[in-house]
């Protein structure tokens, strides 16, 4: 599947704005994004390795925490994820 | 879709507003009804700066008869790359004359109320009750927290706009029915985590690409027509100019519009944000470490002590600007700790201190035992020490 990296977190990945991973499920493409890139993953996630309360990930259009089984939730090669940064910029 | 102004009766157009709207008059989804209803209409724009500039412009042009605008801050030479309200020649002046000025000559019937504070917990609920509208083109997370709570408490539409780098945001928040920004994001990140845009910098064009898409949710919302982007986040992604939009549930354990909202009255936002307010004793001292101004770091210098200076920039600003120091852009620090010497203080710095606090807490964490940041950093420098190095 596809995760979307916004701004602020692309300086963990090497500025890529797209990355392709292979998983069975959302916490299995949020693994696979992080498994080697320790700094982006203390962003993404508590030191329980719990999704951080302010990171907001939507599969295709949904938000995942309405989805029944939010981030057990089975995806796709074709499905998309994105994670919605908290962006308050206006100035 | 409803209209958000209830008007009874709607004010007549002169002679002149026929003439000067008959573009609008010519469209059925406005028409004169419509037109009544934006000289009828009352707004609040909160900023007048990068969002704030096109929004105000482009509804001063539609005809909104009551545009209030909220603002503290003066002008500055690095506003003018995007804030196109304001002028080379109203450098140093309130922005808010600045505005005011430029909207009453695109339309001088337009009655601009300036409201020159911050706004607060304290003044935001009844500078609110006087408009229909807010549009919230503010710049940080309390400010961001604080305007959607006084919408929702007061029944207010909030026309929300976000920018950072080359990306935006935009959705309509606290309708009857909708989710508020609450919904969305329940809590602020910590800070310090998200860059503003004056760390992170912004596209010049793209507050005014969601400006205008802001001032176009509150054209609709007056008007009652099409559809508003209530329960939608629209992401505009200016670098590869893809726009998506995600959808936005109501929230029913809202704190504030769900259905047992626990928040009845305006909070320290603040505090929620996890801003430590300053008071004498911690003024010296932030999160652990001690902050040096510029004067301290003049005087250590021009006294030939050798400071071990860092400068966490990125290689293109230290091109604009530099007052010392060895240059290792943030990032790059944890795998260049080698280059810094533990059993000397460290004296961290950047543009505004904001990045330089960061690293320096990075370093205590890693066993550096006396760690200092440049409270204000370069800006600071350029204000009160040489003003011939170059503020960006």
């Amino acid at each position: 599947m596809l995760i979307f990296i916004p701004t602020p977190l692309r300086p963990f990945v090497d500025g890529q704005d797209r990355i392709e991973v292979n998983a069975p499920s959302v916490s299995g493409a949020l693994e696979a994004l992080t498994l080697e890139r320790p700094e982006l993953r203390k962003h993404l996630f508590t030191p329980e390795g719990r999704v951080r309360a302010f990171v907001n990930l939507y599969l295709n259009d949904e938000d995942v925490r309405y989805l029944p089984q939010q981030e057990a939730t089975a995806v796709t090669a074709t499905d998309t994820l994105s994670i919605i940064p908290s962006i308050a910029g206006g100035s | 879709m409803p209209t958000a102004v209830e008007s009874a009766p709607l004010p007549e157009l002169t002679t002149d507003e026929l003439s000067r709207y008959s573009r609008h008059l010519i469209l059925p989804e406005v028409g004169m009804e419509g037109q009544q209803r934006l000289k009828a209409a009352k707004v609040l724009c909160v900023g007048t700066g990068g969002l704030g500039s096109p929004l105000a412009f482009y509804l001063a042009a539609a005809g909104i008869g009551t545009l209030g605008l909220v603002d503290f801050d003066v002008v500055d030479a690095s506003n003018l790359q995007r804030q196109i309200i304001h002028s080379t020649k109203d450098i140093g002046r309130k922005k808010l004359d600045s505005a005011a000025e430029k909207l009453n000559a695109l339309n001088p019937a337009l009655n601009v109320v300036k409201h020159e504070l911050m706004l607060s917990s304290e003044n935001a609920l009844g500078i609110l009750k006087d408009y229909d509208i807010v549009a919230d083109g503010t710049d940080n997370f309390p400010t961001r927290y604080l305007v959607n709570d006084a919408c929702v408490l007061t029944g207010k539409p909030n026309v929300y706009g976000s920018i950072f780098r080359f990306e935006g945001q935009c959705s309509v928040f606290a309708t009857k029915d909708g989710p508020c920004y609450r919904c969305l994001y329940p809590e602020p990140p910590p800070p310090g985590l998200v860059p503003s845009c004056a760390e992170g910098g912004v596209l010049g064009i793209l507050p005014g690409l969601v400006g205008v898409m802001q001032a176009t949710e509150v054209i609709k919302l007056i008007l009652g027509k099409g559809e508003s982007l209530i329960g939608r986040l629209l992401l505009i992604d200016a670098l590869n100019m893809r726009f998506r939009e995600l959808k936005l549930r109501k929230n029913p354990a809202c704190p504030v519009c769900g259905e047992n909202p626990t928040i009845h009255e305006l909070i320290d936002y603040q505090q929620f944000c996890g801003i430590v307010p300053e008071t004498k004793e911690n003024a010296n001292m932030k999160n652990g470490i001690p902050q040096i101004t510029v004067q301290e770091l003049k005087r250590r210098i021009d006294s030939g002590e050798d400071v071990q200076l860092i400068d966490v920039r990125e290689p293109y600003e230290f091109q604009i600007a530099q007052i010392g120091g060895k240059l290792i852009p943030q990032n790059d620090v944890p795998n260049r700790l080698a280059e810094i010497d533990p059993s000397r203080e460290v004296v961290v710095h950047c543009r505004s201190g904001a990045r330089s606090q960061k690293i320096a807490e990075f370093l205590k964490q890693q066993g550096y035992p006396r760690v200092a940041n440049v409270a204000g950093g370069i800006l600071a420098w350029s204000e009160h020490i040489d003003p011939k190095v170059q503020k960006y």
